[in-house]
């Protein structure tokens, strides 16, 4: 059976608990100590979180999304191109074949930088965000990164299309 | 709606997190053994509080880094109860969704050497832009 990346990182974690155990079982207690605190504070985010990307999973399908976006280049199609890209769930991997597939079909470079980069705007996590950050700096850092998906677009659709 | 759609979609949420569970328990438990073992001094050296040095190690990170945002979250969060500076941690995160070195070869692959070269460096400077006004705003707002 091959390992995943995810459970030898967790294994290697693990293997360091343990040496520190041998080493200092009282300082391996107090870190397992802090563990379980951060964990129970967090918990309550995470099951929200759970609860929003369920929702999204139900409600919003790739093939649904990639459909509305990469059509024509005004405003609309701009707008529609970063919610597009806010409201998509997933790994970037699934994203690529879609956004290669449309960039063959002539969707402009800056759509394609623009939908990339408005994917960092995650509403499921907004909680875990605000939890962490406040809602001062959550709304600030969103605003800034929609405005910069349209900014980045262009500037690297101007880079690529230089000769 | 029906039934099998809803199952699919909360079999698929449950698969996000079953495959996201081992790497947040492992940040988690990284967390707390550096939190118990680093005094926090330590990172007031390498993070001065400077509005451009700060960012660009912190987006130095986020980029070598990936997976679930909300690991990214919980690093920076408790990053910044140790005292990291807030241009720090918003480059971090933002270079941790925007920029990815690990999946280069793949956006390589799909969307070509130029293209994707050029978005990871531009995004990479973004992440440094954003942190730097997305805090000034901040401490003008506030």
């Amino acid at each position: 059976m091959r390992l995943s990346g995810n459970i030898i990182f967790l294994s290697i974690v693990i293997i360091i608990y343990l040496a520190l155990g041998i080493a200092d079982f009282n300082l391996m207690k107090l870190s397992i100590f802090n563990f379980g605190k951060l964990f129970l504070k967090i918990l309550p985010i995470l099951c929200v979180v759970f609860v929003l990307i369920f929702l999204s999973n139900l409600f919003l399908k790739p093939k649904k999304i990639a459909k509305h976006f990469g059509k024509g280049s005004g405003i609309l199609s701009w707008i529609i191109t970063i919610v597009g890209g806010i409201i998509s769930m997933g790994s970037a991997y699934i994203w690529y074949i879609f956004l290669k597939d449309l960039k063959q079909k002539e969707m402009k470079t800056s759509l394609i930088v623009a939908f990339l980069y408005s994917r960092a705007v995650k509403i499921p996590l907004l909680p875990m965000m605000i939890y962490y950050f406040g809602y001062p700096l959550t709304i600030i850092l969103t605003v800034y990164m929609i405005i910069f998906s349209i900014i980045n677009g262009l500037v690297v659709e101007k880079i690529i299309e230089s000769p | 709606m029906n039934f099998p759609q809803i199952k699919q979609a909360l079999l698929k949420t449950l698969n996000n997190f079953k495959q996201s569970l081992p790497i947040l328990m492992g940040v988690l438990l990284l967390i707390a053994l550096i939190n118990t073992l680093i005094p926090k001094n330590i990172y007031a050296k390498i993070f001065t509080g400077n509005a451009f040095i700060d960012p660009f190690i912190g987006a130095l990170m986020g980029s070598v880094f990936t997976g679930n945002p909300i690991t990214s979250y919980i690093i920076g969060g408790e990053l910044l109860k140790q005292g990291i500076s807030l241009f720090a941690i918003v480059a971090f995160i933002l270079s941790w969704v925007t920029v990815g070195v690990v999946q280069l070869p793949m956006e390589i692959q799909t969307l070509g050497k130029k293209f994707a070269i050029t978005r990871n460096i531009i995004s990479f400077i973004t992440a440094i832009i954003i942190s730097v006004l997305a805090v000034f705003t901040l401490r003008l707002i506030q």
